[in-house]
């Protein structure tokens, strides 16, 4: 039996996973349009290789991954590709991305699905595969897997199964696991294959007792030695992060991966696609969607990528007073229009109403009661950063770790004096990285003055010298230049060149500084959110008397 | 405002909080009027329509929506908090000038909810005792000693016009509290048995009837415990740091200094203990801050009860620890997860 650890703080709020999780898994339906994003994942966006007009079949590659973070998308049923340009997409400030529009015929045609013989092919070329069928994380955050199934320079000795699904409403791993687990495990043997981790462990929240049997028969069923444990059902337990140091005791470190302490971690729908895609040649075209919240019939879909989300809903049953839609759980999901289609990262499309997401009651003053810290899992002290983003102090919030928040929203939850807390974080961080940015930009501006001010000054001087020297060959046969007085010349070039090195490796500012894809992705969404956030913040972070 | 988190179904509140501290005090607050008589009971229901009215005009003043903060239940709170450590039948003035600096002044002066450094109810008591030390000192006697028992009508005159029931005295209806008669007593140069054995006062462990309200808000704290309101350290490490300072000085010298349970069965210390040092807004926030706050503060308790010019000490004490907690809580920060300790 393994032994769990806890990792800190976590809160436990009404499930609401039974609304949804009794009724099987839904057949796909086709729309009569497929918007598909060529972004769907963490980095570039795919380079779209179809012109309007072009008739498409259902699985051909209608983006090619681009550059090494980057995946590829494909037509998820057969049609005519009628238009490539920017629909409003699933995104936290509503923004619009480079879609593909398909206009289905109805036929779902399959273009030619080849297995990758994975077994006996080099893993570099079995990631190639990975990539252009395109896999990404479906845990949330659709990090692409190619590059996750890369072990590099830090060899993985675990491989964890994330069946945590720790947020409220979302039921779609449960599901899958409860209907598809012996695909789950297929896929989690090729992750061990290419990663050839020792360890493979299930974490699966112990509110899934049905998911815990499947994959527990499945795994004896293939004969494959993998840990299926039942893990406390309290989130964000989930979380890369969490469920690392749930299953293994090791804790990782601030600003760093899972995979720095030689653990990594799978959503089981990836394993699932990764299964589907390498043994059937299936690519990434469906995911399992989580229908749920004010609908008639709450139940799981297998979703075309592209399918509008109010589609979804409709499919499920409309009801009266619905007031928007959540993509994602209430905890970090966030509010998109029903035209927004279905991507790799939509796990649950939650429809709102005023009774089940009633408006957030009066922000009272902070009153100290550490509930936020008790609760968070980063044992932060969330008291101490409202109070510092508030006042805009933001060198003390990044002393007081702000970036190590992970925005789950535990903080908020807990609040007595019913405070948005997380909003307040983001709007620290999108400070404190614009003026980075900002600083950055002044700082190349200032070095090339500098320099131009210098080599002005030294061609100035070079000329003054050349004349000199002429005028003296001219007198008489004096000596050229003296190579010491070269070299001399030369070392000061080299050493004010030196100089402004230094003085610019001083200056380069933290937090700016080697990103991670996925950080480099959040700043960039973040970034677009910050208009929204700075215009909210003005509201709320300036006189109280607007309380 | 639109926030961009969601809001789930919420079921808890700050009024909830405020309501819980309330209930979880009543069981002192009714042991004390069982003991004592009607005056607290008299003096609870002044101070707290003090209260909303001064927290009222307050907020009115501020140009703050009066109604969500007027029903938040701080300012009941703090008038409990400072009715419960004033003598039970106080002139109806004493209340009010304390109610006065406690909301006015310490509270609104400061920004309000959330903004005190100081413990309000803890303001209005020092500037009650520095002010009129004499009514201060004149504690409801406990009905089990009283030569006259007042009753609600006599109570309420005598808070209200200050006239005593025809035919009784003043000294039939008050006495010195416990530590103050120790304390007048080592002034005399009595030994501590001398003293014990001269007054009616000391019950079993503390004071008569004082001590059953001790053993109530003891009951009353560990549900607010049970509950999450409050954390353990406070508390745990207050009751501490009194037991160790007097159990040191009473084993210095067992004729001057009292003994250790003897003063955690004063009322005070019990109140301190779970219902003042706890204030979240003027305490600690980390849970070693929390214990450093709670032990100097039963320290100084101690301190300056027995070397102090004033009958108690827990509320200069507390103020006191209010005024360090910036520097408690920047030295006492925990571990973030997945950082190294700082050296």
């Amino acid at each position: 039996m393994r032994q769990l650890h806890q990792f800190p703080g976590g809160i436990h709020p009404e499930e609401h996973k039974a609304e949804s999780s009794a009724r099987p898994i839904h057949a796909p339906f086709i729309p009569n349009k497929l918007v598909i994003p060529l972004r769907q994942h963490i980095g570039h966006s795919a380079k779209p290789i179809v012109k309007v007009g072009d008739k498409v079949l259902k699985g051909q590659m209608i983006g090619q991954a681009d550059g090494y973070v980057s995946a590829a998308v494909h037509a998820s049923s057969s049609g005519v590709v009628t238009e490539i340009g920017f629909h409003p997409v699933a995104h936290p400030s509503g923004l619009s991305d480079l879609c593909i529009t398909i206009e289905t015929n109805g036929q779902d045609q399959w273009t030619d699905l080849q297995p990758v013989d994975w077994q006996n092919m080099d893993p570099a070329a079995v990631r190639g595969y990975v990539r252009d069928l395109g896999i990404a994380g479906l845990g949330g955050a659709v990090f692409p897997s190619s590059i996750k199934l890369d072990p590099k320079s830090q060899p993985v000795h675990t491989l964890i199964l994330n069946g945590g699904e720790c947020e409220p409403w979302i039921t779609c791993d449960d599901r899958l696991m409860r209907e598809r687990a012996l695909e789950v495990l297929q896929g989690a043997r090729i992750m061990q294959h290419l990663l050839n981790a020792q360890t493979v462990v299930a974490g699966i929240e112990d509110n899934k007792s049905e998911a815990i049997a499947a994959m527990q028969a499945a795994a004896d069923q293939l004969g494959f030695a993998v840990e299926i444990v039942a893990i406390p059902a309290i989130y964000p337990g989930g979380g890369g992060k969490q469920i690392t140091q749930t299953l293994t005791g090791l804790e990782t470190p601030s600003g760093k991966l899972s995979t720095d302490v030689g653990v990594q971690v799978f959503n089981v729908g990836t394993a699932y696609s990764l299964a589907r895609a390498l043994m059937h040649g299936v690519p990434l075209i469906s995911r399992i969607v989580t229908v749920t919240g004010h609908v008639l019939g709450a139940q799981n879909y297998e979703t075309l990528i592209g399918t509008p989300m109010g589609e979804l809903v409709t499919h499920a049953g409309d009801r009266e007073g619905t007031s928007g839609l959540i993509m994602g759980g209430p905890m970090m999901g966030f509010d998109v229009k029903p035209e927004a289609p279905a991507v790799k990262a939509t796990n649950c499309v939650l429809a709102k109403s005023a009774e089940l997401f009633p408006p957030r009651p009066r922000e009272l003053p902070c009153i100290r009661c550490t509930q936020c810290a008790i609760a968070c899992p980063a044992s932060l002290q969330p008291q101490d950063l409202y109070w510092f983003a508030r006042a805009k102090n933001f060198g003390k919030a990044q002393e007081y770790n702000l970036f190590d928040c992970i925005e789950c929203g535990c903080c908020s939850y807990v609040c007595p004096s019913h405070i948005p807390l997380v909003d307040y974080y983001r709007f620290a961080k999108s400070e404190i990285w614009a003026r980075e940015k900002e600083k950055q930009a002044a700082d190349i501006a200032r070095e090339r003055h500098e320099f131009r001010l210098f080599r002005q000054e030294r061609e100035k001087k070079e000329k003054a010298e050349r004349l000199a020297a002429k005028a003296q060959t001219k007198k008489a046969e004096a000596p050229t230049l003296g190579s010491d007085e070269q070299d001399a010349k030369k070392k000061m070039i080299e050493e004010a060149l030196a100089r402004a090195q230094a003085k610019k490796a001083a200056v380069a500012p933290k937090n700016t500084d080697n990103l991670t894809p996925e950080q480099q992705a959040e700043i960039a969404e973040i970034e677009s959110r910050r208009a929204k956030i700075r215009e909210m913040a003005k509201k709320t972070i300036e006189p109280e008397k607007h309380l | 405002m639109t926030a961009s988190t969601h809001t789930l179904p919420s079921n808890t509140s700050v009024t909830r909080v405020m309501t819980l501290v309330l209930a979880c005090l009543l069981p002192g607050v009714l042991v004390y009027a069982w003991q004592f008589g009607w005056g607290i009971v008299i003096n609870l229901v002044w101070a707290s329509l003090i209260a909303l009215g001064i927290e009222a005009l307050a907020l009115k003043l501020r140009s703050y929506p009066v109604k969500p903060f007027l029903l938040d239940g701080s300012a009941v709170v703090t008038a409990w908090l400072l009715a419960l450590s004033i003598p039970p039948l106080a002139p109806w003035w004493l209340t009010l000038v304390g109610m006065i600096f406690a909301l006015g002044v310490a509270k609104h002066l400061y920004g309000g909810l959330g903004q005190n450094i100081f413990n309000p109810a803890m303001i209005g008591f020092a500037v009650l005792i520095i002010s009129f030390p004499v009514q201060m000192t004149q504690w409801s006697a406990p009905l089990a000693l009283a030569g006259h028992a007042p009753g609600f009508a006599e109570s309420l005159s005598l808070i209200f016009t200050g006239a005593l029931p025809e035919g009784v005295k003043l000294d039939a209806v008050i006495s010195a509290t416990p530590l103050d008669t120790v304390r007048t007593g080592l002034m005399q140069q009595h030994t501590l048995d001398e003293i014990h054995s001269a007054s009616q006062i000391f019950g079993q462990i503390g004071g008569v009837g004082s001590e059953w309200i001790t053993a109530a808000y003891l009951a009353g704290g560990i549900a607010l415990w049970a509950l999450r309101i409050v954390p353990w350290q406070v508390p745990v490490a207050f009751l501490a740091g009194i037991w160790l300072t007097a159990g040191f000085l009473h084993w210095f010298d067992i004729g001057r200094y009292a003994a250790p349970w003897f003063q955690i069965a004063m009322p005070s210390s019990m109140l301190g203990a779970f219902f003042i040092a706890t204030d979240p807004v003027s305490g600690c926030t980390t849970p070693k801050g929390r214990l450093i706050f709670g032990l100097g503060a039963g320290f100084l308790t101690v301190i300056i009860r027995a070397f102090g010019g004033y009958p108690d000490g827990v509320a200069f004490s507390i103020l006191l620890m209010n005024l360090c907690v910036p520097l408690i809580d920047a030295w006492t920060q925990p571990r973030v997860f997945g950082v190294a300790k700082k050296k």
